[in-house]
């Protein structure tokens, strides 16, 4: 127990338990608390209110097309890879009612949607997920257009990070720069040790939170145990992604045989996309009533695997698996960059673990390199 | 826009088990919206007043397996100038599609003491492989959103919104967790045309495929990985040929799963 | 990433709120063929319709509530003094359609302006081709109408249109003022009828007879996408540079604002850093199937 306060960039070592207290802070302030839970043997993010709603003790596996937990019994939280789900859906949900068009006397009129926008406290957020955070901050708010419900989420988002210390096989976030521990743009950092977290402050949001909580200072030996768990994360991930050069390798393998492979063995499902923390694409669809006086609005999670995404009237411009798939993997990896000023991968590999015919694009890119090597 | 007259409707039930036009009683909250809508001048199962037709829209719930269906299903076609069918009976044949791949004499030998009573084709069918269809909608039964939107639209003279994309899509917005990743559970899901609400995935099951193939199925792709985690042998063929066993997509995947696991058994 | 070519963004609508359209009314319905009619609108707010601008080339989202909306091109003039805004469309889609049914009098949703526009500003001095086919000359005419209110700004000027059949040809009341402003107005048709004595075969292949002056041409098009292929190889053919190729490009617009995804070309979000594109911009990826 020590009287310091603690101050932005310091860290401190906070007994477990002190987290519900910390949850419970946000609870009071109008946050709603937002975490993984266990569901349906799998992890997913849903309302938490305290360390006990919390995975603890379960760990995962992960290789292409399958994810499994177990059960260690261990007092860790965070032992897990986040299973399918991402923060995505709270910035950008999955549904958003835009508005209601209505006819009065012939003419039509619209209400808005003037719901307010919930304030999200995330709890447990990753460093790749974090990044793929920032990569949708450029998608949702460029000058020259904002989505709205993204920015009023986001402008009052806190984030409680955790740094990663039991990568799967499917990680490749070392590739990508993103992980497994983070660098900025929390309000809090935890990582996990058996007894204790050891918390970074990140903003003063995240400070004088943790200024109500009874912390200690870290002892020499608590630092070391987490940075060795660290740098044991870091090796342990294996799997990797050759980015030198690969916006331009994926423009000049768009005419590939290697796409007509992929084009046989992928289902064009879309679940890569609609896992995906940065896959950003959305559709807007009407559902109107029987009277035909009223119509709601809707935004929904689109993806560029669907058959509609690309129609047109003239014909549709990817009637192929063959070329939504090279849609999807050169957007990601290159015309992203174009857009956006970075790619749109963080190396969470989640359209691995979930892609249910084990398409795996860290395969699939030294094949294209391969070819155009020859 | 000036009022039109409201359309008038016919409801038919073929070989069917009733549910889907249940669907429509079940509308509720819509039902007094569409009773001011649409004219419903033949509705058995809702109502005993017939009007006389033609109609501007027949509704066919069931699919052909009588020879008495398949003179009725000429005779609507004739009375009514938009014909939609209505749910995976009547667009694929339904679950009573299976005889198709048996000798269905066999089976009536094996359920009824006196077989010889019965008046029934070899086959159930789809209706359009009898008469032309102007709009097929899948599902079984259709989903209440699905019925909302066929009416809807049919009253607006547009064509229904479904799009034709796979129950992986609902799922995913659903935020359920994948039965295929992370238990092993084998689902048609990513073949499957969504509208359902993604609902098997949800209860912890694999999709059964009850509203047909979606419109960019690789149904070859998806036989292959449901084999790989059959529970039992045969498991991946037997889940294709189901409620929409009989469409045309499904029932050449079949096929090919059941070749495939000849080959499997006789190694 | 830059916008290729600078766009009048006078935004009717709000540029931070999701695809909220503003009412327009129709003020008036001119059948211009078999199946084809132009709508013209003015929005029910006085203060969005005395702020709405269009530059030629840019489209509006017109939205029918309960079917959803439609990517559509201006065809008006953009200076009309009336300011009203015209929308020529073949009605086949479940939107396009859904509109035909409607009458003077009656709503709509409409965002807009969006995308790029026939840079006209950067043309003025130039040779100017136009060529187009079927449904793509509606988005020209805006381009049309520009050059005749500043005709001398311009140097020759030459519309090659084709469309299917004689009584497929749009707006053929206007052919004759266009030829006074010294437009030559060369029209084509795949198939002629009893009463047609003009040329027929398709626009790629009459262009093919025009000199044209490589050195001050710029070419404008916009038509199904195999003619805009054609189109383009002709004028590649005759050395005129692809930065001074403008093409239209037809992809699914949603959004409106390059955030939805739908439209995507490459690197671009054709609403936003499209529709019209100078071909050396699409030139790396033009010939790759199904991009």
């Amino acid at each position: 127990m020590t009287d310091q306060q603690p101050s932005i960039g310091s860290t401190v070592a906070l007994a477990k338990p002190e987290l519900d207290g910390l949850l419970a802070d946000l609870r009071r302030g109008g946050f709603r608390t937002v975490g993984p839970r266990a569901r349906d043997e799998g992890i997913v993010y849903a309302e938490i209110e305290s360390l006990a709603d919390l995975p603890r003790g379960i760990q995962t596996a992960q290789k292409p097309a399958s994810y499994r937990m177990t059960q260690t019994g261990q007092n860790r939280c965070f032992d897990f890879i986040p299973g399918s789900q991402s923060w995505k859906q709270f910035l950008f949900p999955p549904r958003t009612e835009l508005f209601t068009a209505r006819k009065e006397s012939g003419k039509w009129k619209l209400d808005e949607n003037i719901e307010e926008q919930p304030r999200y406290a995330f709890i447990g957020v990753r460093a790749c997920e974090l990044a793929a955070i920032e990569i949708q901050d450029r998608v949702f708010m460029r000058p020259d257009f904002t989505d709205p419900v993204y920015r009023a989420r986001r402008a009052g988002l806190f984030i409680l990070a955790v740094n990663c210390t039991h990568p799967n096989d499917t990680c490749f976030c070392t590739s990508m720069g993103t992980g497994p521990a983070h660098k900025a743009g929390y309000d809090l950092c935890l990582t996990e040790l058996d007894e204790v977290f050891l918390v970074q402050v990140g903003s003063e949001l995240g400070r004088s939170l943790l200024a109500k909580r009874t912390f200690d200072l870290p002892s020499a030996f608590v630092q070391k145990n987490a940075a060795d768990a660290l740098e044991s994360a870091a090796r342990s991930i294996t799997r990797t992604l050759d980015t030198d050069g690969l916006p331009e390798l994926l423009m000049d393998s768009l005419e590939s045989g290697r796409w007509a492979e992929i084009g046989k063995r992928c289902l064009s499902c879309a679940n890569c996309t609609l896992v995906c923390p940065t896959c950003f694409c959305w559709d807007a669809t009407d559902l109107p009533d029987l009277t035909g006086k009223t119509a709601r609005r809707e935004r929904v999670w689109d993806s560029c695997f669907n058959l509609q995404y690309s129609y047109m009237a003239g014909g549709n411009t990817r009637p192929t698996i063959r070329s939504r798939y090279r849609q999807w993997l050169t957007h990601k990896l290159s015309t992203w960059k174009d857009q956006f000023g970075v790619p749109g991968c963080v190396g969470c590999g989640r359209c691995i673990t979930w892609c249910p015919a084990s398409i795996d694009l860290t395969e699939e890119i030294p094949a294209l390199r391969a070819e155009v090597k020859k | 826009m000036a009022a039109a007259p409201k359309p008038k409707v016919a409801v038919y039930k073929f070989s069917s088990c009733d549910g889907c036009q249940l669907s429509i009683l079940n509308l509720e909250d819509e039902l007094l919206d569409l009773a001011g809508a649409v004219d419903i001048a033949y509705f058995l199962e809702a109502t005993r007043t017939e009007k006389p037709g033609p109609y501007d829209v027949g509704i066919v719930e069931g699919s052909v397996s009588t020879p008495h269906e398949a003179e009725r299903i000429k005779q609507i076609r004739e009375n009514v100038r938009i014909l939609v069918s209505l749910g995976t009976c009547a667009t694929a044949g339904g679950i009573q599609a299976l005889r198709n791949f048996v000798k269905a004499s066999d089976l009536a030998e094996q359920v009824y003491a006196h077989p010889e009573f019965l008046h029934y084709l070899d086959t159930s069918t789809p209706l359009s492989e009898h008469v032309a269809v102007d709009l097929e909608v899948w599902g079984c039964p259709v989903s209440k959103k699905t019925v909302v939107e066929v009416l809807t639209a049919l009253v607006q003279g547009r064509r229904p919104n479904f799009p034709p994309s796979p129950v992986c899509l609902e799922c995913k917005r659903n935020g359920t967790v994948c039965v295929a990743v992370a238990q092993g559970i084998p689902c048609m899901g990513p073949v499957v045309h969504g509208g359902c609400g993604a609902i098997c995935p949800a209860n912890g099951r694999g999709c059964y495929g009850c509203f047909g193939p979606s419109g960019a199925a690789n149904i070859t792709s998806l036989v292959n990985i449901n084999q790989s985690l059959e529970r039992f042998a045969g498991e991946s063929a037997l889940l294709i040929r189901n409620f929409s066993g009989y469409a045309p997509a499904f029932r050449k995947a079949a096929d090919e799963a059941a070749r495939l696991a000849r080959k499997e058994e006789a190694k | 990433m830059t916008t290729l070519i600078d766009t009048a963004s006078h935004h009717a609508g709000h540029t931070d709120q999701l695809i909220t359209p503003d009412w327009a009314e129709i003020v008036r319905i001119t059948p211009e063929a078999d199946g084809v009619t132009t709508f013209w609108f003015k929005f029910t707010s006085p203060e969005v319709q005395a702020r709405y601008r269009f530059a030629p080339g840019q489209f509006n989202m017109l939205y029918l509530p309960g079917c959803g909306e439609a990517a559509i091109s201006m065809s008006s003039d953009p200076d009309a003094p009336d300011r009203l805004v015209g929308h020529t469309t073949r009605l086949v889609g479940n939107v396009t359609k859904g509109i035909g049914k409607l009458q003077v009098g009656d709503t709509v949703g409409m965002r807009g302006p969006f995308g790029t526009c026939w840079p006209m500003a950067e043309l003025e001095g130039k040779d100017l081709v136009i060529a187009c086919g079927g449904i793509g000359l509606p988005p020209l005419r805006p381009a049309i109408y520009h050059i005749l209110r500043s005709r001398e700004k311009y140097g020759k000027v030459t519309l090659l249109y084709g469309a299917r059949t004689p009584k497929d040809l749009l707006y053929q009341n206007e052919y004759e003022t266009w030829k006074q402003a010294d437009i030559d107005v060369q029209v084509t048709v795949d198939r002629g009828d009893e009463a047609w004595d003009g040329r027929v075969g398709v626009v790629p292949m009459w262009f093919y007879h025009f000199r044209v002056d490589p050195q001050k041409t710029a070419i404008l098009t916009c038509g199904p996408e195999i003619m805009i292929r054609f189109v383009i190889y002709e004028a590649l053919a005759r050395r005129i540079p692809a930065g001074r190729i403008y093409v239209s490009m037809e992809r699914n617009m949603k959004c409106g604002q390059g955030a939805c995804g739908h439209c995507q070309m490459g690197p671009y979000f054709v609403c936003k850093d499209g529709p019209v594109f100078p071909f050396s911009a699409l030139e790396k990826f033009f010939n790759v199937e199904e991009f």
